[in-house]
């Protein structure tokens, strides 16, 4: 959920980019960058929408959150925010019992095994200071009652680019591959108070497992569990296959050959009148038909 | 002085009678006004469905084959047993295990099935005698002569509903019928915790209202591999050729998936409903660069790498935007002439012989070779039409372990059959529907009363009359859903419990049930003191004079009459 208005914005000197340094070395709007939701449809409304689950039928498969209860979810909030609360888009404020209400409702349903819950605003940890649904970890970037400050001006855009704890917090993760092993106490050392000049804080009492074995892979990178296919099914000849549709009628009476749910002895070979019935297979005393698919009226 | 009394009475009168309009007029307007509709819900039964009590029963036959009972045990034949067993998972759920047994000896048609060469023939040939019911199994006791099965095998489990026991030599010497029951019941109870249901799987299946505290890493990954219950699923087969400037790949989908695919989802359609669709993806790579091994002149991927691919693919792969159901991937990725062969290793660096993998709840990946296809002076783009018996085999085999159809590994001494062509057995789709009945019935449940319970606790939600149908219909289908469980009939219960999930979560997820306004008690008052106090000031000063007025009348009119 992006306000996304600064990457095409024509006062933007280099458009589509946004840097994370007036260095122009990285920049974080690139290719593989999705925006959901932008512009208008980032409100409060919409974020608990999300959340919960709790979306009008037609909205597509992107805009919601198919999570079920093996879901490790990241939730990363940046922007203006004071005691309690944090702005949308300068017009809306979405308060700290509100989130963690949302968070009980996932919780109930079984919507995220695991969340990992950063804020990067002024007094950031009074946001996470509710919660009190289980397995979630919370790290903000100021304590309550301390700015959150921005890391440097770029004179040529004319606005500060990041703010300091997202930039340290960018630039540890920028060394993180895939396959490291480094986890969540490392997270927290990120940005002590001499970078940041605000005090950084977490929270991990409601998380069972100890953050000492928790992978910051578990969070970031998208990296599955995977298994290896040890057997494979041996699929017989195609043509033995249609033998499985039969039907088998016995005596004059029909009886099923596939799994059914409801017993259908019908008295009489039951058929639809007009269509006709292929008699293909006679063996003793059993007559295999083959039913083309159609339905069939029992009388 | 006339005039200054009725002044002062039609003061006090109007006095009196402005407060008696806002009281009796005024309060309950207001109250009425900002009330919130809140249709009726029936919050005693969502009560009940809080404490669940399941009876699961199944109905087996244990028929006896000549030369498994003497001639005075065949007296006690036909007999009729029912067996029950309680499991209290927590406080809130108790199951109720219960297997009504009928015990019969052989008739002559099903001896003479059970003279055949080979057990599988023995099978098929006593599933054309007779066919059992959805839920039910039947039991052959074969006597331990018999040639059907092999030396050590003691147990073999049909493609249906039947299994063939062996009896040993314990079970031999029992005198009386009682004593070869005893004898054989243990051998049946393993029997039927393959066939039918088990603990573990129903205390599984039962992980949304019990948090699941597994023994083992192996149950850990067991639960996590089968995509949990859902009315609906897609299947899409990815095609992803990363070199098309060598190959040019042809698949025929459209005809394997109809005939290898599309019986297993008919056979499956009580459990969900499945869409396929498929794609090919031109340039298309893997996000891992895969190592040259010498010693086998091919390519490897190896065990650690294999969780990296996924993400950089899933990016480019795309779904059916309008539903909301769970997408099954099968990817079938064809190396680049510059990395072929190229093998996945599994973590002993041994060679996977299907050569693919797949991810918990997320879909299967194959690798398929074609640099034997062709020679060194083959003239690019070479025309490459894939094996889809091969590939789909592999597929099969990966979509059952997500669906759940396939099992922890039998216990020694069983010879389970190879499931037939449709690639699902009779008792593993009952399996299936046993767990996924129970797993419906629990999450439903859960689902109703965390929602009874939002609404007790958050006062101005406002409840529609579409929310309160919903609920309604998901407590009777539930209900329903319960009971034919106990009565057996495992179809009616699974779609009875279908139903239940659609109406709970329907109402749980409804739009207009987004709680968005918190107000704090001062904000509250904020709002109200401004609008009301201004009004309220002058009627209860002139009411204070009032009876400030009357008290003093009265202490006059007692002054007087001392």
């Amino acid at each position: 959920m992006l306000a996304d208005d600064m990457a095409c914005n024509h006062r933007n000197p280099k458009p589509a980019t946004v840097f994370s340094h007036k260095n122009m070395e990285l920049n974080v709007y690139g290719d593989d960058v999705e925006v959901d939701y932008r512009g208008y449809e980032v409100t409060v409304e919409n974020f608990l929408r999300v959340l919960t689950g709790r979306l009008p039928p037609s909205t597509p498969r992107s805009k919601r959150l198919l999570s079920d209860d093996r879901s490790n979810i990241l939730i990363y909030l940046t922007g203006h925010g004071g005691n309690g609360f944090l702005k949308f888009q300068d017009s809306e404020e979405i308060s700290n019992v509100e989130l963690a209400d949302a968070f009980e409702q996932m919780w109930q349903k079984r919507r995220y095994n695991e969340l990992l819950f950063i804020i990067d605003t002024c007094q950031g940890a009074s946001m996470y200071e509710r919660f009190y649904s289980p397995n979630i970890m919370a790290l903000a970037s100021s304590q309550v009652g301390e700015d959150s400050l921005s890391h440097q001006p770029d004179l040529a855009i004319g606005v500060h680019l990041m703010d300091r704890y997202t930039f340290y917090l960018l630039e540890f993760l920028e060394d993180i591959h895939p396959a490291s092993k480094a986890n969540m106490n490392d997270l927290f050392k990120v940005c002590p108070r001499s970078q940041c000049v605000s005090t950084p804080g977490h929270r991990t009492d409601l998380f069972q497992r100890d953050p000492g074995s928790v992978l910051i892979t578990d969070f970031f990178g998208s990296v599955r569990k995977v298994e290896i296919t040890t057997e494979a099914v041996n699929l017989t000849d195609p043509i033995k296959q249609v033998e499985e549709r039969f039907l088998r009628i016995f005596q004059g009476k029909l009886q099923c050959r596939e799994t059914c749910l409801v017993s259908d002895y019908v008295p009489g070979i039951a058929g639809p009148k007009g269509r006709a019935l292929q008699l293909y297979i006679h063996h003793s005393d059993y007559y295999y038909v083959l039913i083309n698919l159609l339905p069939i009226e029992f009388p | 002085m006339a005039t200054a009394e009725v002044e002062r009475r039609r003061g006090q009168l109007a006095a009196l009678s402005i407060a008696a309009v806002v009281i009796i007029v005024g309060v309950p307007l207001w109250w009425k006004t900002t009330e919130t509709y809140r249709a009726w819900l029936p919050v005693s039964q969502i009560r009940e469905l809080a404490k669940l009590q399941l009876q699961l029963s199944a109905d087996v036959e244990v028929v006896f084959a000549r030369g498994t009972v003497t001639p005075e045990q065949q007296k006690k034949v036909p007999l009729t047993k029912t067996q029950e067993e309680d499991h209290a998972v927590d406080e809130g759920t108790t199951l109720k295990y219960r297997y009504e047994t009928k015990y019969r000896t052989a008739t002559i048609m099903e001896e003479d099935a059970l003279n055949k060469p080979t057990a599988a023939e023995a099978d098929l040939a006593l599933h054309m005698l007779s066919e059992s019911p959805c839920g039910s199994l039947v039991i052959y006791v074969i006597p331990e002569s018999s040639s059907l099965l092999h030396e050590d095998v003691k147990v073999y489990v049909g493609q249906r509903r039947t299994a063939l026991l062996r009896v040993v030599a314990q079970m031999r010497t029992a005198k009386t019928f009682e004593q070869l029951l005893d004898r054989l019941q243990p051998h049946i109870i393993q029997v039927l915790r393959i066939m039918s249901f088990s603990r573990a799987d129903i205390t599984a299946a039962l992980s949304d209202r019990v948090r699941f505290h597994p023994g083992s890493k192996e149950s850990v990954a067991d639960s996590m591999r089968a995509f949990k219950s859902s009315p609906g699923y897609e299947i899409t087969f990815s095609l992803l050729n990363p070199d098309p400037k060598s190959h040019r790949l042809h698949w025929d989908i459209e005809g394997a998936a109809q005939t290898y695919i599309q019986p297993l989802l008919m056979k499956m359609s009580p459990v969900a409903n499945f869409s396929i669709d498929s794609q090919t993806l031109h340039y298309a790579m893997l996000g891992v660069n895969p190592r040259y091994d010498s010693s086998r002149s091919a390519y490897t991927l190896n065990a650690d790498s294999l969780a990296h691919v996924i993400n950089p693919v899933e990016a480019r792969l795309g779904s059916n935007a309008a539903s909301s159901n769970p997408v099954l991937n099968f990817l079938l990725y064809v190396p680049d002439s510059h990395h072929s062969p190229l093998y996945i290793q599994d973590h002993h660096k041994q060679e996977v012989p299907s050569n693919a993998f797949h991810s918990p709840r997320w879909g299967g990946i194959m690798v398929y070779n074609v640099d034997s296809s062709y020679g060194p002076e083959a003239e690019f783009p070479v025309d490459i039409n894939i094996n889809m018996a091969k590939v789909m085999g592999v597929f099969l085999a990966q979509l059952r372990l997500l669906l759940g159809v396939q099992s922890s590994p039998p216990p020694p001494g069983f010879l389970v059959a190879p499931c037939g062509s449709t690639g699902l057995a009779d008792w593993e789709l009952d399996r299936l529907m046993w767990s996924r009945s129970v797993e419906n019935i629990a999450t439903a449940t859960t689902t109703i009363t965390s929602l009874a319970q939002l609404l007790d606790q958050i006062g101005n939600i406002v409840i529609n009359d579409n929310i309160a149908e919903q609920v309604s219909n998901a407590v009777t289908s539930l209900q329903l859903a319960v009971a034919e469980l106990d009565a057996g009939n495992l179809g009616f219960a699974l779609q009875f419990s279908k139903e239940a999930i659609l109406a709970s979560e329907k109402a749980f997820f409804d739009p207009s049930l987004l709680h968005l306004l918190y107000f704090p008690d001062d904000q509250k008052f904020a709002i109200y003191i401004p609008l009301f106090l201004p009004m309220c000031v002058p009627i209860l000063l002139s009411l204070l004079k009032i009876a400030s007025e009357a008290r003093q009348k009265r202490r006059e009119k007692q002054a007087k009459k001392d």
